[in-house]
């Protein structure tokens, strides 16, 4: 199970980079959100992969890590703000360069990389 | 308390003379000397306890966790520095009120001194080593400011930046010296470091710390090879000149191993380097001294051949060495002070300081040259001036040195030699500036004769009291100096006192011969001077500040070039790097386990988490390949998003597959309106070497980040859950830890990104903000966009989901410091409810009934989360210290309440206000602009 998890997270992280060295400011967005994915489920299996464990007083008798949870959560919450900014900040982008491409440089007909 | 106040006085004082500047200059002069004056009196305090030979300290813990004391000491060392830098320096400041021009901005001036002096004094009364450094590096940038005075100049700018660079050089150098020091004894403070010789020398560190400190006081005192700044920085006005070159900033480096010498001396190394260093900077600056043609200059090589004086004298290192060389600290700043004041007179009268265009003064100017006789005469070291005493001494202490062994006996030769130049500079400066006539060249000739007189008597006066000082302290030295001498020295030492005589008249000896043999010689160097100066230009040197600058270009050009190279404006070149050194980074990792498998064994697979792998592969690989189809790509993203809340899900983690859920929910939103703005199929124009160099960098990344996640996963690590768990109940009043954590044991880092999801909301106003659209009135087909633009189903469903939604966000709100909820996943879910009803309905009809302003939440909800914070200073407890409590309600019975909760409510409504605030203006502008068809 522990090999299967770390292979996602490599798959993830694997796509998410390849996205993110796009040209356009699109496909580097979705590389970043799958990026993140990659980085939370690491991030939370540091605590350990525990089944039926939830970090609730009462519920478990051996709960699992809850600090790695807490900060993931957090990091969910960034990321979505950071997500947004990014987004509208290329939208303004193409808006005053004419480009959507990530250097601002080459118009809409320049080279696709 | 009085410690303190002897070295704020001074840095205090730096403002004065910036407000009192309006009122005149012998005004702002005068109230700009109390501050000084109070100091150096309060020093004088101490005297009596001092020169009985005790230590007077004071310490204020100031960063002790770094070590770094707010500790002052008052020793014999640091009281005769202190009456030099206070002493020295109010009859500078004095005789400044006379010397700059009336158009100049004497405030600003006298401010930079101050300043200088304040820090010149925390480096002698520092008690701690990081204190001393800290000074250390303010007398750089207060020598900086001041050097680069007449920033109009380039010369002066070239010298500033020259010393500032030499001597911030040498400072990061003492840095690493002291760290290493304070490595080896445990601390910092002064006392254990000067008690700790002994482990110092022993340690295995000693001959780095010993050249990383050499490194800090040769570059300050302008030792060889670091001299070449010293003469840069006569670009200085002389005042300057006078304190900092003469009597203070370059005495810093050898203060320092005068200092640091019960810690480090006395050791073969020491006295090796010490005097062979400080002979041949005696022997070099000397001969430069007789070469040179600008006043300035001569004084400035005579300055560095006496600093490499008494630097051989601390090297030499015996009792009465060290007695010499704090003998002579005092009498070098005594009479080179003098000289500076005078050629600034000299300068200021006549308008040049060219010693060729110079002579014949003495009828015009008869009290300048009484003071520069009387201080050269003590600089060549003639009797009966305090300049005598002190070459008598080296002279005595040279001949009983074996440093070198067989070739020991050549050390009171060069010793000799460089006596004999020293008298011929002194001599020629005084022949070739009252007596011996100018020599001008053919053009000099035809122009007027300098016409000069003295200076007002205020200008004269600090330069004569100085001069008339070298004199007093050469015939009375055992009453004037010998007990500050015999203090200082103890300070040097450790812990002996030698027994010492400070006489003129020694009888018929060695020394005495010796001096004879100098005086003779210089005599007869100077009555040969042209024929020295003719062979000397045989010999073009190399000007160091030439060199100098030609390397500071040089850095500055491979940085740009390297700079061009890494910044080339591209975003994926950036990124590449980028990956490209984390793939070194962990590859270094990993490289360092000893196995990849880790020793705690693997748990059984089933259907369902091969199943949700799969589908996790295939949208992440699937959302890679259709990059290009947008809308593809992007719901093969929410494959992902969606599985990996089931996965939090299985691994026991609720909130956060709640949170993972809402955030799906609202990001996809995002992204497909984003989708509206962005162009819908990018053209394909890619080589395919970039396609297979990108790939190859993903794939190596995602295999060291598999690799890393699996060595994690099979390894047993430590963990403070245990803390949490454990203190949940007791000390956050919730069942449900992870809601704990966030609103209570961590609350502070919640309260960071609120604050950050806030200003991610309010930048979208912004970057909105009269927004030139590219909008798409139909698909790549040309097929129009349907113009039912609000279904009725959903808004039906809407309208009827939202007191649901709302509901249920109340519910888990309420229920989330016990069970899986809390305010931040309340607060998307009442997003994700309102924005339903934008969607259906649009901005305009939603906005009619909802007049809500989202910035307006958010920054309540930020303020209330902060209130709630500061609320428990109002109780004497630190911020963010929750409190909770149990209430009887009726008829609902009995409730928990606590402050945490509040809180949350603030977490909930910031989260809702931007979320919203992001959203509903991105969605607001495809409404307020009418569609036109994309311009491709």
């Amino acid at each position: 199970m522990e090999l299967l998890f770390s292979l996602v997270v490599g798959v993830l992280t694997a796509s998410g980079i390849y996205l993110l060295l796009r040209g356009r400011t699109f496909p580097v967005i979705v590389g970043l959100t799958l990026l993140s994915y990659a980085v939370n489920l690491f991030l939370f299996s540091t605590g350990g992969l525990n089944t039926d464990a939830a970090a609730v007083i009462g519920e478990s008798l051996t709960p699992t890590d809850p600090l790695p949870q807490a900060l993931v959560l957090t990091a969910i919450v960034i990321g979505f703000a950071m997500t947004a900014f990014v987004v509208i900040l290329a939208i303004r982008a193409r808006s005053e360069l004419g480009s959507d491409h990530v250097d601002g440089q080459q118009g809409e007909a320049g080279d696709g990389r | 308390m009085s410690l303190l106040w002897i070295l704020i006085l001074p840095i205090a004082g730096a403002l004065v003379p910036v407000f009192a500047a309006r009122h005149g200059r012998r005004a702002c002069v005068a109230v700009t000397l109390i501050a000084p004056l109070l100091a150096l009196a309060l020093a004088l305090l101490h005297g009596p306890t001092v020169i009985g030979g005790d230590i007077v300290s004071q310490s204020l813990a100031w960063m002790p966790l770094l070590g770094l004391d707010l500790a002052l000491r008052i020793d014999g060392l640091t009281l005769l520095f202190a009456l030099l830098i206070l002493g020295i320096g109010s009859l500078i400041l004095f005789y400044t009120g006379y010397y700059l021009h009336t158009d100049e901005d004497d405030g600003r001036f006298l401010a930079y001194m101050m300043l200088f002096m304040g820090a010149m004094l925390g480096i002698v009364m520092a008690d701690n080593l990081l204190l001393l450094w800290l000074f250390w590096e303010l007398t750089g940038i207060s020598s900086f400011l001041l050097i680069g005075f007449w920033g109009h100049r380039s010369d002066a700018r070239r010298g500033a930046r020259m010393a500032l660079a030499v001597t911030g050089a040498g400072g990061l150098a003492l840095l690493a010296g002291i760290l290493l020091i304070g490595q080896e004894v445990g601390s910092f403070a002064m006392a254990e470091v000067l008690a700790a010789g002994e482990t110092l020398r022993a340690s295995s560190h000693y001959p780095a710390i010993l050249v990383l400190v050499l490194l800090g006081a040769f570059t300050k005192s302008a030792q060889l090879p670091f001299h070449f700044w010293l003469p840069h920085a006569m670009a200085a006005p002389t005042p300057v000149s006078a304190f900092l070159h003469s009597a203070t900033m370059v005495k810093a480096g050898v203060f320092l191993l005068a200092r640091l010498n019960p810690a480090l001396g006395d050791t073969a190394l020491w006295a090796l380097i010490l005097s062979l260093v400080g002979l041949a900077t005696l022997l070099y600056a000397a001969w430069f001294a007789l070469l040179e043609r600008d006043l300035k200059g001569i004084l400035a090589f005579s300055t560095i051949s006496h600093l490499g004086l008494i630097t051989l004298l601390l090297g030499l290192g015996s009792p009465l060495a060290i007695v010499a060389a704090v003998f002579h600290i005092l009498n070098h700043a005594t009479f080179k002070a003098a000289l500076f004041m005078s050629v600034g007179m000299i300068d200021h009268e006549t308008g040049t300081r060219d010693i060729d265009r110079l002579g014949a003064l003495w009828s015009m100017m008869p009290l300048t040259g009484t003071l520069t006789i009387l201080a050269g005469a003590a600089m060549a070291g003639l009797p009966p001036f305090n300049g005598f005493l002190s070459k008598e001494m080296l002279f005595a202490q040279s001949l009983g040195n074996n440093l070198l062994g067989a070739l020991s006996a050549l050390i009171p030769l060069l010793v000799v030699i460089g006596a004999v130049l020293s008298v011929a500079y002194s001599l020629r400066l005084i022949y070739s500036l009252f007596f011996a006539a100018p020599r001008l060249t053919r053009e000099q000739k035809a122009q007027p004769p300098l016409e000069a007189h003295d200076p007002a008597k205020g200008m004269l006066a600090p330069g004569l009291f100085l001069a008339a000082m070298s004199l007093l302290l050469g015939l009375f030295p055992m009453t004037l100096a010998a007990p500050l001498i015999k203090a200082a020295s103890l300070a040097v030492q450790g812990d002996t006192t030698p027994l010492f005589q400070l006489v003129l008249w020694h009888g018929l000896d060695l020394p005495l011969a010796m001096s004879v043999v100098a005086v003779v010689g210089g005599i007869l160097v100077l009555h040969q001077h042209r024929h020295l100066a003719g062979i000397a230009a045989l010999f073009p040197g190399r000007d160091a500040g030439l060199a100098f600058e030609a390397a500071v270009q040089r850095v500055i050009k491979a940085a740009l070039w390297l700079t061009l190279r890494l910044e080339n404006g591209s975003l994926q070149r950036y990124q590449a790097l980028l990956i490209l050194c984390a793939l070194a980074m962990a590859g270094i990792g990993l490289s360092r386990l000893d196995a990849l498998t880790g020793e705690k064994g693997m748990q059984p697979l089933d259907g369902m988490l091969v199943l949700g792998a799969a589908l996790m592969v295939f949208g992440a690989i699937g959302s890679a390949l259709s990059h290009r189809w947008r809308l593809v790509s992007l719901l093969m993203l929410s494959v992902v998003g969606l599985t990996v809340s089931m996965t939090f899900v299985r691994f026991s983690a609720p909130d956060l597959a709640l949170t993972q859920l809402s955030v799906e929910v609202v990001s996809m939103i995002l992204l497909i309106l984003a989708l509206f703005f962005l162009p819908q199929r990018p053209p394909l124009l890619v080589s395919s070497r970039r396609i297979l160099r990108d790939l190859l960098l993903a794939a190596s990344l995602g295999l060291v980040v598999a690799m890393l996640n699996y060595a994690f996963l099979t390894r047993e690590s430590l963990s403070i859950a245990g803390f949490f768990l454990r203190e949940s109940v007791p000390g956050g009043g919730g069942t449900n830890v992870v809601n704990v954590i966030l609103v209570d044991f961590r609350g502070f880092d919640t309260l960071g990104e609120i604050t950050v999801l806030t200003l991610a909301g309010l930048a979208t106003f912004k970057l909105l903000n009269r927004l030139k659209l590219f909008m798409p009135a139909g698909n790549l087909e040309g097929i129009r966009w349907s113009q039912h633009r609000y279904p009725l189903i959903l808004a039906v469903v809407a309208q009827i989901l939202l007191p649901l939604a709302l509901l249920v966000s109340a519910y888990i709100f309420l229920r989330g410091h016990n069970q899986p909820g809390g305010g931040f996943i309340a607060g998307l879910i009442t997003a994700v409810a309102l924005i339903l009803q934008y969607i259906a309905r649009g901005h305009d009809w939603t906005r009619e009934r909802l007049p809500i302003s989202y910035p307006v939440v958010a920054v309540s909800g930020l303020a209330i989360a902060t209130a709630t914070g500061m609320a428990s200073w109002l109780f004497g407890y630190p911020f963010l210290t929750s409190a909770f409590g149990h209430f009887d309600v009726p008829l609902i019975g009995e409730i928990e309440l606590a402050s945490a909760m509040l809180f949350d409510a603030g977490v909930y409504l910031a989260v809702v206000g931007a979320t919203l605030m992001i959203l509903i203006n991105l969605g607001r502008v495809t409404t307020i602009h009418r569609p036109r068809l994309e311009e491709r």
